[in-house]
């Protein structure tokens, strides 16, 4: 099994830090993960964006061109990262200021209304774990147990009193995340 | 015992390194893109781990002529940067090999010439293997390929380093720098006592307790002096050839085609590997892990027995191709590939590249 | 019976003595300069202070380049202008030992600006010896950054003009400033009572490193005879007619009791 992800949005939206949970996730059951960010001018309040690949054999190239799973958090993403799913892929992303939808009809398509939601517990900093829970949904390629775990790796022990939260948003992302079809 | 697993960046994983091999000393500045390797060790007060220093020092002008003093004195010490903040360095190493001092550099090389990109690139093969700075000397040069790799390096670096008394190079590159892979960490080992210093290291400026005095230098004014030092230092190259390559075969038994990449280039060409399996086409790689020790024989050898054809990929014009076609001697074709200025060459571009101009031709 | 050499050679007619911590070899200097006594000065503090065992010093590049090969301690030959960097990277991982440069004026104010400067703000516990001849004397007499105003050299032949070139150096008034130097004095070696002064200072040097007050540093006006294109004696002359007066003597800045 190798998965390989793009995740894309804009800085701040803890697009780096959901790879890694996510890659760490992937460390916990044994197996090969790498995590390759965009780096440089663009992590100043610019688009951000990192590949994860998680696989059962040792990972060749850590840069792709091309996803099996697009993760996409704005436009500029969208317009970006759309055509680089593979065809049979999934796209998720969330309709937050969303103009143009994807419009692919090779791959699977999800959305997830995570902003909202994480408006609507009060946490917009948990955003990303809906999201990420939204992901474990549609790709169950990771355990939760691995990912709890994860999680915790990933997260300096002064925020652990978080996890708990940080946990019920993943949960949420699992039941909100719905495939989206054209009309 | 199970050994600690985490996910580290390649520049957190060099510093964990660092820490755990018993450094005594880093001195740097800060450059993008490795300037979590003082952030990760300044954060991780390893004054209290390990009683390392750490310092930022003016410049890295000023950086690496701290390490030529502490090395001077027989201690470990090393610095990371990046290309322009490399380049700076030059005169100070050119003094330390001089002097026949081992210290440990790391070069998270970015795309130039000039302030150039933040991108990653492997534009700096020269400077590394071929000296760098004035006067007839090499670095030791590493080419990590992977986070493991950018640790492991770490302390065989230093054993090379010491050895043979001259600089150590971990030649990576940004992408190995900034991405995050699975690391497996040993063991910490303490750093030397002052009496296992004078112990390991009888030329060490430590004080004249029980000795003559010792002097570090790297000059010598008799030009027939300055010659048998320069004979002595080439004396220890040879040595160093002889017994110090390393390198990686992937899929080779049966190649009749030859990739040579290192580094994060080497990770692309994995894949190019495969990509031309599929095809039917019997490509094979060989990882340079040492690039000063190149190996040269080994190369030599599979030209001399199957290999029809070879191409270099490297994120550079072409810097690693002329030690490749030194190797080959004109027995079969060999050619550059190469993407630079921060661009990443695409597998299936560089197996286009081969069937075009190497099989094609 | 008249007395011989091997006569008059006895430990009792001892009154002066070479400290063992200058070698042997004739020192490579011109006739007249003070680095020879300089270096005696460093040593005989050094030798009486009883540090030899635990003395690393820094020779730079300049006249005194050579100095490791008169001063019989662990010395380190530097590039060009990067003594305190050097002096810095040995003191951080030794703290214990002691730690000198001796540095002249092209490379410490020059070529090493930002390596002496950083040195003292960071107040490294080290010793920097600073001898300024106002010129560059082993490249052949050129303009240093501490040349005066109107002052000859090779490449100032017709006068230091400063509109030009800028205005000498003052680098141990400005270090003075910094809160990382504890002990900054300026001094000189062109009579004997001068030297005496040098030798007080550099052993109070030392004595504030080993109690880890901060950077000291101690310039020493110096001549250079063969630079100046003067006698010995014309250079000294010289040198308080003119060094001095721009260059004045004595303690700027000491520690806080």
């Amino acid at each position: 099994m190798t998965e390989e992800i793009i995740i894309a949005g804009f800085g701040g939206q803890g697009v780096l830090s959901m790879g890694k949970i996510l890659a760490y996730s992937g460390i916990m059951q044994d197996q090969e993960v790498s995590w390759m960010p965009s780096y440089g001018p663009e992590m100043r309040g610019g688009t951000a964006n990192v590949t994860v690949i998680i696989s059962d054999e040792r990972i060749s190239s850590p840069i792709l061109s091309t996803f099996d799973t697009a993760i996409i958090l704005n436009q500029q993403s969208m317009d970006k990262f759309e055509d680089a799913v593979k065809p049979g892929g999934v796209l998720i992303y969330d309709p937050n200021g969303i103009t143009r939808h994807p419009e692919r009809e090779d791959i699977e398509v999800y959305q997830i209304a995570a902003a909202e939601e994480a408006s609507n517990m009060g946490m917009n900093k948990v955003f990303n774990m809906v999201v990420l829970g939204g992901y474990l949904k549609v790709k169950p390629l990771v355990k939760m147990d691995n990912v709890i775990k994860g999680l915790k790796k990933s997260l300096p022990e002064r925020y652990h009193h978080l996890l708990p939260v940080n946990e019920k948003a993943i949960k949420r992302g699992l039941e909100i995340v719905q495939e989206y079809k054209k009309n | 015992m199970e050994k600690e697993l985490r996910l580290m960046k390649g520049n957190e994983a060099i510093a964990e390194a660092a820490i755990r091999a018993g450094v005594d000393a880093y001195y740097g500045y800060p450059i993008t893109p490795q300037s979590e390797v003082m952030e990760y060790l300044t954060e991780q007060k390893p004054e209290d781990r390990s009683g390392m220093i750490v310092l930022q020092a003016e410049s890295e002008v000023a950086s690496i002529n701290m390490i030529y003093g502490a090395a001077g004195a027989g201690k470990r010490a090393m610095t990371s940067s990046s290309s322009p903040g490399i380049s700076l360095m030059q005169e100070g190493l050119s003094y330390i090999a001089g002097a026949e001092l081992p210290c440990v550099l790391l070069n998270v090389v970015r795309g130039g010439p000039g302030l150039g990109t933040i991108q990653p690139s492997q534009a700096d093969y020269f400077q590394s293997t071929k000296g760098g700075g004035h006067g007839d000397y090499h670095l030791i040069t590493l080419a990590p390929s992977s986070v493991q790799e950018m640790y492991d390096f770490l302390k065989i670096s230093f054993e090379l380093a010491e050895k043979y008394r001259n600089p150590a190079m971990i030649l990576s590159d940004g992408a190995i720098g900034q991405m995050m892979e699975k690391v497996e960490l040993d063991d910490p080992v303490s750093r030397r006592t002052e009496e296992e210093i004078i112990n390991d290291f009888p030329w060490a400026s430590t004080g004249k307790k029980n000795r003559e005095r010792n002097i570090i230098t790297s000059l010598e004014l008799d030009p027939a002096k300055q010659e048998q030092i320069n004979l002595n230092i080439q004396k220890k190259y040879r040595e160093i050839e002889e017994k110090e390559v390393r390198f990686e075969k992937v899929q080779c038994d049966d190649a009749d085609y030859l990739l040579v990449a290192y580094g994060t280039s080497a990770r692309l060409c994995q894949e190019t590997v495969k990509l031309a399996r599929d095809k039917g086409i019997k490509l094979g790689l060989l990882r340079p892990i040492t690039l000063y020790p190149f190996p040269s024989k080994e190369i030599a050898t599979m030209v001399n027995d199957r290999v029809k054809g070879v191409v270099a990929v490297e994120m550079s014009s072409g810097q690693m191709i002329e030690d490749v076609k030194l190797a080959v001697n004109g027995k079969v074709p060999a050619e550059h590939y190469g993407r630079f200025g921060g661009m990443i060459p695409s597998p299936e571009k560089i197996l286009e590249f081969l069937e075009n101009q190497i099989m094609g031709g | 019976m008249e007395e011989t050499k091997q006569d008059i050679k006895k430990p009792e007619n001892l009154v002066y003595k070479k400290t063992d911590l200058m070698t042997d070899k004739t020192l490579s200097y011109c006739p007249g300069c003070g680095h020879g006594v300089i270096h005696r000065m460093a040593m005989e503090v050094i030798e009486e202070m009883g540090l030899e065992e635990e003395t690393i010093g820094i020779a730079p590049v300049g006249c005194s380049v050579l100095a490791y090969e008169f001063m019989n301690v662990d010395m380190q030959q530097a590039a060009h202008g990067r003594a305190p960097a050097l002096a810095t990277g040995i003191k951080r991982v030794f703290p214990e030992k002691t730690v000198f440069t001796y540095q002249g004026d092209g490379d410490l104010a020059a070529i090493g600006t930002a390596e002496t400067i950083h040195a003292c703000n960071r107040g490294e516990n080290i010793t920097i010896i600073f001898v300024n001849n106002g010129i560059y004397g082993m490249t052949g007499g050129q303009m240093a950054p501490t040349t005066l105003e109107g002052m000859k050299s090779s490449t100032t032949p017709y006068g230091r003009d400063t509109k030009k070139m800028g205005h000498p150096l003052k680098m141990t008034e400005l270090v003075a400033t910094l809160p990382g130097t504890c002990y900054v004095t300026r001094q000189a070696v062109h009579k004997a009572a001068a030297v005496r002064k040098t030798k007080k200072a550099i052993k109070k040097a030392i004595e504030y490193q080993k109690a880890e007050k901060g950077t000291s540093f101690i310039e020493v006006v110096s001549n250079c005879s063969s630079g100046w294109k003067m006698t010995p004696v014309q250079a000294n002359k010289w040198m308080e007619e003119n060094m001095f007066p721009f260059y004045p003597l004595g303690d700027i800045k000491k520690p806080e009791k």
